[in-house]
């Protein structure tokens, strides 16, 4: 059974596929577009499912072809995603790339502690993560070939003071795809970890004072070519390295009594 | 005609499905019937052998017909289709199901019953050409149709209804089945022959695993009275004269096999060397019992006696480009003009080493990473000379010489989907690479028209590059109607595809 939208495949005619998680805006909906625009077919999964369907028009658009495949899908509905990953693999016809976008960031006042929110934190960005990119993991060490992409944030490197459960969950994402990288660079598997800045997405209602906010799209053009390049871990912006280095330098005695 | 790109849009865009289980758009799997998810660990990475044609699949290998039942089962409730694989030698994606279900039938290889006496077989499909020669020559009994390679299963070769050197004589495969059991999706098995579900016999043959799989085979062998052939090896100095040696053979030879150098133009077009062969009479052989045991068979692992075979693909990558193979194809044509000259040399030469040249030397491992692809055209005999002239002159102007061409001569045959006529094939290897990969499509194309237009046909175990479109033209609607009504009424779920049948049929 093939889909019906992506051409059965032709031996001669290489035609990449690709999986976005949390697709339906921001970064994964400028990046579904940016793969289908470089000739890749893309599926994309969200939970809004018009915001998926304009997607996948507006990408026809841009393209003449039906190249975003749209799956409405909540990543904390974990035991629907093997057989999900299964269907989507059929109807793609093969996978060669898999980036995980999805994640929340709720407002978190200075003095609040609300499990409720930390925990939905951590199942969006990290065990939906877990849940989508161990199934490429396993797929990808057999077939020797593969890219894995988790876009995390700048977030993860330091513990600050104002949203604990996001920094923790995007630097519990670091060190899952860190791990990942080391086991799968053994079988020919790339795995790259995004870490954008402030990109002017949803999440960036709730993030505070921000400064060199780039748009999605502009965030997606890098992405992509971090893993053309198949680089290990990048800044988007790229100077946010050097921002981050120093922060990540900054000793715990004035750390801690920084207000930010 | 066929190069028509809006086509393959239409056609995907308006699929002709016969299971109607259609993804629609946005739709979640809460919506959709429950599917299994399979394990991960029988995903394996797949190709042709050309290696050129990969894909990644869910690969099983049950050792028995219960195991196949399971199989068809499995797929029903993962939502996914189930391909047939023997060996894996088809060149291109007929031996592939990519994301779904392929079934390996290399464990179902026992040979079921053997009458030394009329040299009737039933194996299973899994059994080798290899094991099948090696078990019946004791006997005195060789199989009337191999390949250039024995690694082969007769399951496969029976669905893609493979021929040998003697094609025009001996005809397909399929032409020495007496009888096989077919397994439907459903679960039920037909037993098919020439008299009882004749229209299944000459569909599932040469039906390339569309209409179910074969769970047993009877074939007829041939009887051999030496374990060697007489053969005469000579070079010739054009297509022209290639093909009037055929001709003028056809009738007192066993074997026709010209190879072709590929790369000069003008009067030397068509350069090659023709090895023919005939069975030795009773009585020719002083030492029969000798020559039939196996070890008088061995193919021999060096060349001209102390290079080992298995080093000739990294001796030889170097010269897997234009300039050097040039030069290796002008050296062996050299070699053969004066080793064996025109008139040609005569030798007695094991049947083993005679057929298996693609195990003396495995040509599908010296291309590199890109692999190869092989486009074999069948055309009818008086256009077959103008048209691989044709043929051979627009690669060299392409720039995309073949590296390896082959010629044999055919007869028709009764199979539904056949590939065989009253005429010619030529199997030519290009090499593929990355920059090249585009132009060697183009090239298909062109050379598609050119073959439709002389009434030619393909053939599925050797295809990469043909379009639904070109498969169209040759068999004919009527054919492909026929052939997809069986199918309806073996597999009306739709059950069991392939990548080349997804990709030339629906």
């Amino acid at each position: 059974m093939s889909s019906g939208v992506v051409p059965a495949a032709r031996p001669l005619e290489k035609q990449p596929k690709a999986i976005v998680v949390g697709a339906s805006s921001g970064i994964g909906a400028a990046l579904a577009l940016e793969l289908a625009r470089q000739g890749v077919w893309v599926a994309a999964l969200a939970r809004r499912e018009a915001a998926l369907a304009a997607l996948s028009a507006q990408a026809e658009e841009l393209t003449g072809e039906k190249r975003i495949l749209p799956y409405v899908h909540d990543v904390t509905d974990f035991e629907a995603i093997p057989a999900l990953f299964q269907t989507i693999t059929r109807e793609l016809d093969g996978l060669d790339l898999i980036v995980y976008v999805a994640g929340i960031q709720p407002s978190v006042g200075p003095d609040e502690y609300d499990f409720a929110k930390d925990q939905a934190m951590m199942q969006v960005n990290v065990l939906g993560a877990m849940a989508w990119l161990n199934l490429a993991a396993a797929r990808f060490t057999r077939t020797g070939r593969g890219h894995i992409v988790g876009i995390s944030s700048i977030s993860g490197d330091r513990g600050r003071r104002g949203f604990p459960g996001y920094h923790t969950s995007k630097s519990a994402l670091n060190t899952y795809l860190e791990s990942l990288r080391n086991r799968l660079t053994q079988h020919g598997v790339h795995v790259t970890t995004i870490k954008p800045g402030f990109v002017q997405t949803a999440l960036l209602e709730n993030a505070g004072n921000t400064f060199w906010v780039i748009t999605p799209e502009q965030a997606a053009t890098q992405i992509r070519q971090a893993v053309e390049k198949k680089k290990q871990t990048v800044y988007v912006p790229g100077r946010w390295r050097w921002v981050l280095l120093i922060i990540q330098h900054i000793p715990s005695f004035i750390f801690r009594r920084m207000n930010f | 005609m066929v190069s028509d790109p809006t086509k393959t849009q239409e056609r995907t865009a308006t699929p002709t499905r016969t299971n109607g289980n259609r993804r629609q758009d946005g739709r979640s799997l809460k919506d959709a019937r429950p599917v299994l998810a399979l394990s991960p660990e029988r995903i394996e990475p797949v190709s042709g052998w050309g290696k050129s044609a990969a894909s990644t699949s869910h690969v099983y290998r049950p050792a028995t017909i219960e195991g196949l039942r399971g199989l068809f089962r499995l797929a029903r409730r993962s939502g996914l289709t189930v391909g047939f694989r023997g060996t894996g030698n088809s060149y291109g994606d007929a031996a592939q199901n990519g994301e779904n279900i392929l079934v390996s039938l290399s464990r179902m290889n026992r040979i079921l019953g053997w009458d030394p006496v009329s040299g009737v077989i039933r194996v299973e499909p899994g059994v080798t050409v290899e094991r099948l020669w090696q078990y019946v020559l004791g006997d005195g009994w060789w199989p009337p149709v191999v390949t250039g390679t024995m690694r082969i299963t007769i399951g496969g070769g029976a669905a893609m209804n493979v021929h040998g050197k003697n094609a025009w004589k001996m005809g397909p495969i399929g032409d020495h089945i007496l009888a096989f059991d077919l397994l439907l999706p459903s679960g039920e098995i037909v037993t098919c022959s020439r008299e009882n579900n004749r229209d299944l016999f000459f569909a599932a043959i040469g039906g390339f695993g569309m209409l179910g799989c074969f769970t047993s085979l009877t074939m007829q062998m041939k009887r051999v009275h030496s374990g060697l052939l007489q053969v005469d090896a000579l070079a010739t100095r054009n297509l022209p004269e290639m093909m009037a040696y055929f001709e003028r053979h056809l009738d007192d030879s066993d074997y026709l096999v010209g190879w072709i150098d590929a790369f000069p133009g003008e009067k030397h077009l068509g350069r090659g060397q023709i090895h023919r062969a005939v069975y030795l009479p009773p009585g020719a052989d002083p030492d029969p019992a000798g020559t039939l045991r196996l070890e008088a068979q061995q193919i021999p692992q060096t060349m001209m006696g102390f290079f080992p075979k298995l080093w000739l693909p990294t001796f030889m990558r170097p010269f897997y480009n234009n300039l050097g193979w040039r030069m290796v194809c002008a050296a062996k044509y050299m070699a053969s003009r004066t080793l064996e000259g025109l008139e040609g040399k005569q030798y007695r030469e094991p049947h083993a080493h005679f057929h298996f040249l693609l195990d003396a030397i495995p040509f599908n491992n010296v291309y590199g990473p890109g692999g190869m692809i092989q486009y074999q055209a069948f055309i009818p005999h008086t256009a077959a000379e103008a048209t691989f002239s044709r043929l051979l002159a627009l690669q060299q102007e392409a720039g995309l010489p073949n590296y390896l061409s082959v010629l044999k001569r055919h007869r028709p045959d009764p199979f539904l989907m056949t590939h065989g006529l009253d005429g010619y094939s030529l199997a030519m290897d290009f090499h593929i690479t990355g920059r090249n990969r585009a132009r060697v499509v183009k090239l298909a194309r062109e050379m598609d028209d050119i073959v439709l237009a002389a009434g030619g046909r393909f053939y599925f175990a050797k295809d990469s590059t043909l379009r639904p479109e070109v498969v169209q033209a040759y068999l004919g609607a009527d054919t492909i109607t026929q052939f997809q009504a069986l199918k309806q009424r073996c597999d009306p779920d739709g059950l069991v595809e392939t990548n080349l049948w997804r990709r030339l049929f629906t």
